[in-house]
């Protein structure tokens, strides 16, 4: 059963953990994809400038939410209104979300860039959106745990 | 043959310059110790930031009349790093505390008056800022800086006094006229972002007229990283002032362990 500071903060708890969930995934995207593996790259030349728009964008959302998300976090610290369960889920939703955006939306609908090129792309759009899809699945679960540990109060 | 004999002459002005304005600030700030003591980080700040405009300033020191990455390098630290620094060193503050009253009233008069204002919105800010910015590469204004030396110095003035601008209306460190709320100066901070990364990205497949396109990817690349880094500075500030700003009064939140272990009276 969650504290009462818990409980009070159920709602920033969840905000903080998407905020911090959208950042740390195009944090991971641009590391891990962009500049490690050489994947897909910082600017993809035969993209429409919809495109360049939309990842500005998105960049710039996403770089200011791993900074400000950890500061929410911070906040609930002092307030003793960290409510793991619900950060967790929220942060696993906010990644997922993100995710399965990029591999839907800018992928597939804008034809901004892909996974890969020059291989067969099925297995990898696959992977990548049934992973966006799992980390969907399990804040749901978590998200309805922690709705039943709140409800146990009354 | 020594490399700064292209103008040596140049140098030393620059040189003047910085030392004046270093002891402009510094010597206000030391002098008035005695009444309240200004925090020695900011004069390190401001020095730091008039260090930044004298390396931009100083001819020929880093290639910007030669090469793209140059030109790059100048306008980092002249419209991002400089007024980054000096804004968090709070000129105006320094200046209201250590002024006269009769001058301390003028300014802060001045900065009520309604121009003022308007300027000093952070929207204002963000137009003056990233639409110099894009202006400035997008059309024949880049070409024309670099055969004319009075446009190429309007163009750096302009640089940093919108870049003092929007950093001042965005971190508020200054008194302002009327300071925004964290969350509305947050949106603009973004903004301004997406407008950099935008233009960054934008410059790398379409180079400025007159610039090679390799030499255009390293220049590019260069402002969208060094622009992240300088942004999550911004980022951190006005995150900062609104953990402060909504710190839990001691009444609201009664203290308690963040470890709390079984007590007897538990059973």
């Amino acid at each position: 059963m969650p504290t009462d500071e818990q409980y009070q903060n159920r709602r920033r708890n969840l905000l903080s953990g998407i905020v911090v969930g959208v950042g740390v995934a195009g944090f991971v995207d641009e590391v891990v994809f962009h500049q490690l593996l050489h994947w897909h790259h910082f600017y993809d030349r035969s993209t429409p400038d919809i495109g360049l728009v939309s990842d500005g964008i998105f960049h710039a959302v996403s770089w200011f939410a791993t900074v400000g998300g950890m500061f929410l976090l911070a906040d609930l610290y002092r307030r003793r209104g960290v409510w793991w369960t619900r950060w967790t889920a929220g942060l696993l939703l906010g990644a997922g979300a993100f995710q399965l955006f990029d591999g839907t939306v800018q992928h597939k609908l804008f034809g901004l860039h892909q996974i890969r090129y020059e291989v067969d792309l099925l297995p990898y759009d696959v992977a990548w959106n049934v992973a966006a899809a799992a980390l969907i699945v399990v804040a749901v679960v978590l998200l309805l745990r922690t709705h039943r540990a709140s409800a146990s109060r009354k | 043959m020594h490399p700064h004999e292209a103008a040596p002459g140049g140098s030393l002005v620059v040189v003047i310059a910085m030392l004046a304005a270093v002891a402009v600030y510094v010597g206000p700030a030391v002098a008035n110790r005695r009444q309240r003591p200004w925090p020695a980080y900011r004069s390190v700040l401001w020095s730091a930031g008039i260090a930044c405009l004298g390396i931009a300033a100083a001819p020929g020191l880093t290639g910007q009349v030669t090469s793209f990455v140059g030109h790059t390098v100048d306008h980092i630290l002249v419209g991002m790093l400089a007024p980054l620094l000096i804004a968090l060193s709070a000129p105006v503050t320094l200046a209201l505390r250590t002024l006269d009253p009769v001058p301390a009233r003028r300014i802060s008069r001045l900065l009520g008056r309604r121009a003022v204002r308007f300027v000093t919105h952070p929207i204002t800010a963000l137009v003056l800022y990233a639409g110099g910015m894009w202006a400035l590469y997008t059309t024949d204004i880049f070409r024309s800086m670099h055969e004319n030396t009075l446009l190429a110095a309007l163009v750096h003035v302009h640089f940093f006094f919108a870049g003092y601008l929007f950093t001042a209306a965005v971190a508020a460190v200054d008194p302002t006229p009327h300071r925004h709320r964290h969350a509305y100066r947050a949106v603009v901070l973004a903004a301004a972002l997406a407008a950099h990364g935008i233009l960054a990205k934008f410059l790398f497949a379409h180079p400025p007229a007159g610039v090679s396109g390799s030499s255009a990817e390293a220049g590019s690349m260069l402002m969208y990283y060094a622009g992240d880094a300088i942004d999550a500075v911004l980022i951190v500030v006005v995150c900062g002032q609104w953990f402060r700003a909504t710190r839990p009064r001691a009444a609201a939140t009664p203290r308690r362990p963040l470890i709390r272990f079984p007590q007897p009276s538990d059973r």
